[in-house]
């Protein structure tokens, strides 16, 4: 297979510039959406390509050509890539169904002129975190695709909307500072920022203050994953915003906080100091969680409580720290990003024929809108985890995980989610008997759903149905990126071969190094990448 | 070796930047907590400072005098993208409690009234919804008496077939009065 790493930042560089010129063309909406679709498209055909060529091995490129631990590499490894993937599709798929649904309603629900660049940039955000191999990157990732979403969180500045994105932006912003505090507190404790290199310092690092360091991060990504009790945040503002921005927040935002997660615990925090808290947290997001989604009578507010729930079953498999719950955690992770976004689209489609997205007002959508019925109850089944769809699946490899794994904590677990995906069958089946069966209240908006809406709906329960027939050939893959991630070496090997150095190169320092001049090379790097580095 | 303890002053500085900051953070205004979080933000920026060692000269390597002391440029580089991303936060936060205002005529925090929904609805013990079984006056005993007496339910199946619209009064404890909509 031809070398790739050209291609590593490619999903970056094109929804970025799409998005300039998107913002040039503000007054011609199709170029507009003409720009997007291009660019979201290429982005999803890079992802796949990427997707098998880092079966290979981990991808690398050093960004403008600087060497490694100075300069920032973008790393694309079985994890990242599937993330790439995964969230392309969902990108691409609600894109289209947003462009139908602007056409319909007209400038007033999306003003479609911001809607586009704020769009594209919040894609390059995403994709940015899933390939930094640097933390402060990452941080620069989270902070793209924040911006994005205060930006479409308040679109059109509605009072509701306005209140709500005041929550989600001082929260977000919040968790940002902590974030920033953790990577200065790691900065001065290793004099480095570049993951694979502080992969390799760590373990140098006193224990109390890296445990510190670890739950500092923890607490950063804790608040963007949702998990309890950082997660009340979330289903207080994300049911007010347009659904598709719903859609691709609870698909995406989270799971780039869960992403985050997974790669700092494994590669910075292999020993599994926070184990035992983060198995408590699983259990409080899960349980908690879904108690929550019960008692809501709203049925956007009831899928945010169970996104909230299910990040609970993600981080289960983080605290196992086995390979098969990593296995487990990875899968869910691309079954659940899918799934959840089809259910606010579809949400969204029921909103628009039923007028409402209360369970006390919708009704009789089963007879008056059967397809609809059909895209609802796929997605429903497998998030509750009936087989043999998706959801299934990955719930029984976490299961599993955790009953190979033994110890009591994990036994409660395994209780636990399974009384959480019962819990989640009561919920859905609760709003499915509301908005489906129930009899159909008399004041129906005379709509028919847009072909577009409708197909880029079905288009993501497809793809959730492709997840549970190709299942075996995907938890193979994640099979094997569990164990690229726990095995670290691989990923250090490639941002940093033989030397300790990145593929990149600048000229001062490689003459440096021809002329057998150490001390001098020595502190060229140091003076740009060690901690504190004072010359005498 | 490295010298690495911090400057004391910047770190009381920092102490002062951080601790007003999230007070001002727990207030209601949405003002004041954009104020703290850009003191927070600063206190913050101020630590990575003293993460990069003494201060020396320039963060510039001079390959003339490559002996000279010079401060470590990283997290220089670091503060200048957080001020920059923090700077761009606050403008977006500052228009929204501008647009609050607009709305509202203040800028508060306000609550989750969804949420308050709920949690009264609790707190009554009362359903999460309205049931179209539970919006009838009839107990359950009587319900029951009525689903037993075969000729009574082939009257309710009839009235409700002329009455509501088709499928509506299946359930055969509901009235036909109350089988054609979620009573709201």
């Amino acid at each position: 297979m031809p070398d790739l790493s050209w291609a590593v930042p490619l999903p970056v560089v094109l929804p970025l510039s799409a998005a300039g010129l998107a913002l040039a063309m503000w007054r011609h909406a199709r170029a507009q959406n003409v720009i997007s679709i291009v660019a979201l498209s290429g982005v999803l055909a890079v992802a796949v390509a990427l997707l098998l060529a880092v079966d290979d091995g981990p991808l690398v490129l050093d960004v403008g050509g600087w060497t490694a631990p100075v300069g920032i590499p973008l790393v694309a490894d079985r994890l990242s890539a599937l993330m790439l993937t995964v969230s392309s599709v969902v990108l691409l798929c609600v894109l289209v169904y947003s462009l139908s649904q602007g056409n319909q309603y007209g400038e007033d629900e999306t003003p479609v002129a911001i809607f586009h660049p704020t769009y594209l940039v919040l894609a390059a955000g995403v994709n940015n975190a899933f390939l930094s191999g640097d933390l402060f990157n990452l941080y620069v990732g989270f902070e793209i695709l924040l911006a994005a979403s205060y930006v479409l969180i308040t679109l059109g500045g509605t009072g509701e909307r306005v209140r709500a994105g005041t929550i989600y932006v001082v929260v977000s912003l919040a968790s940002s500072l902590v974030f920033l505090l953790a990577i200065g507190l790691v900065y001065a404790a290793t004099g480095t920022v570049n993951l694979a290199q502080l992969a390799e310092r760590l373990p140098d690092v006193d224990p109390g203050i890296a445990l510190a360091l670890q739950l500092l991060l923890l607490l950063a990504f804790g608040i963007k994953a949702a998990v309890f009790p950082l997660s009340a945040w979330l289903p207080d503002s994300y049911p007010t915003a347009p659904a598709p921005v719903t859609a691709v927040f609870a698909g995406l935002l989270t799971k780039v906080g869960v992403y985050a997660i997974i790669r700092t615990q494994t590669l910075l925090f292999p020993e599994g100091r926070a184990d035992t808290l983060l198995m408590w947290v699983a259990l409080a997001t899960m349980v908690i969680g879904i108690l929550g989604a019960v008692a809501q009578n709203d049925i956007k507010r009831l899928l945010s409580f169970t996104l909230v729930s299910h990040i609970g079953y993600m981080v289960f498999g983080i605290a196992l720290s086995t390979d098969a719950g990593l296995t487990g955690a990875v899968f869910y992770v691309a079954h659940h990003i899918t799934v959840q976004t089809t259910l606010f689209l579809v949400v969204g489609l029921m909103e628009r024929r039923g007028g409402s997205t209360s369970l006390d007002r919708l009704g009789g959508l089963a007879k008056l809108a059967p397809a609809l019925a059909v895209m609802f109850f796929v997605p429903a089944m497998s998030l509750a985890g009936i087989p043999p769809l998706s959801g299934f699946l990955g719930k029984a490899g976490l299961l599993q995980a955790g009953v190979d794994a033994g110890t009591p904590l994990a036994w409660v677990l395994v209780a636990g989610g399974v009384v959480t995906s019962l819990l989640t069958l009561y919920a859905i089946v609760k709003a499915w008997n509301k908005a489906f069966w129930q009899g159909a209240p008399a004041d129906l908006p005379e709509t028919t759903l847009p072909k577009g809406m409708v197909g880029a709906t079905a288009a993501l329960v497809v793809a959730g149905v492709a997840i549970t027939v190709l299942a075996g050939p995907l938890y193979g893959y994640t099979e094997r990126a569990a164990l690229t991630l726990r095995d670290r070496g691989a990923y250090t090997a490639a941002v940093l071969p033989d030397s300790g150095r990145g593929t990149g190169q600048s000229d001062d320092v490689t003459e440096r190094e021809n002329g057998d001049d150490a001390g001098a090379a020595e502190a060229a790097a140091g003076a740009a990448g060690a901690a504190g580095e004072v010359a005498p | 070796m490295i010298d690495m303890s911090p400057n004391l002053t910047l770190v009381a500085v920092i102490v002062v930047l951080v601790a007003a900051g999230v007070y001002l953070l727990l207030e209601r205004s949405l003002t004041r907590v954009l104020i703290g979080l850009v003191l927070i933000g600063n206190g913050i920026n101020l630590l990575i400072l003293t993460a990069g060692g003494r201060a020396a000269g320039p963060p510039l390597y001079d390959p003339e005098d490559p002996g000279a002391p010079m401060s470590d440029p990283l997290p220089q580089a670091m503060i200048l993208t957080a001020i920059v991303i923090t700077l761009g936060i606050s403008a977006f936060l500052a228009t929204l409690a501008y647009r609050s205002w607009q709305l509202n005529r203040h800028d508060e925090v306000q609550d989750d009234l969804e949420d308050r929904r709920v949690a009264a609805r609790a707190a009554a013990d009362r359903a999460a919804y309205t049931d179209v079984d539970t919006a009838s006056d009839t107990s359950l005993d009587e319900e029951a008496a009525e689903v037993h007496d075969e000729t009574a339910l082939e009257e309710a199946g009839a009235a409700a077939a002329a009455g509501a619209e088709p499928g509506a009064g299946t359930e055969p404890g509901a009235g036909p009065g109350t089988g054609g909509g979620a009573g709201a």
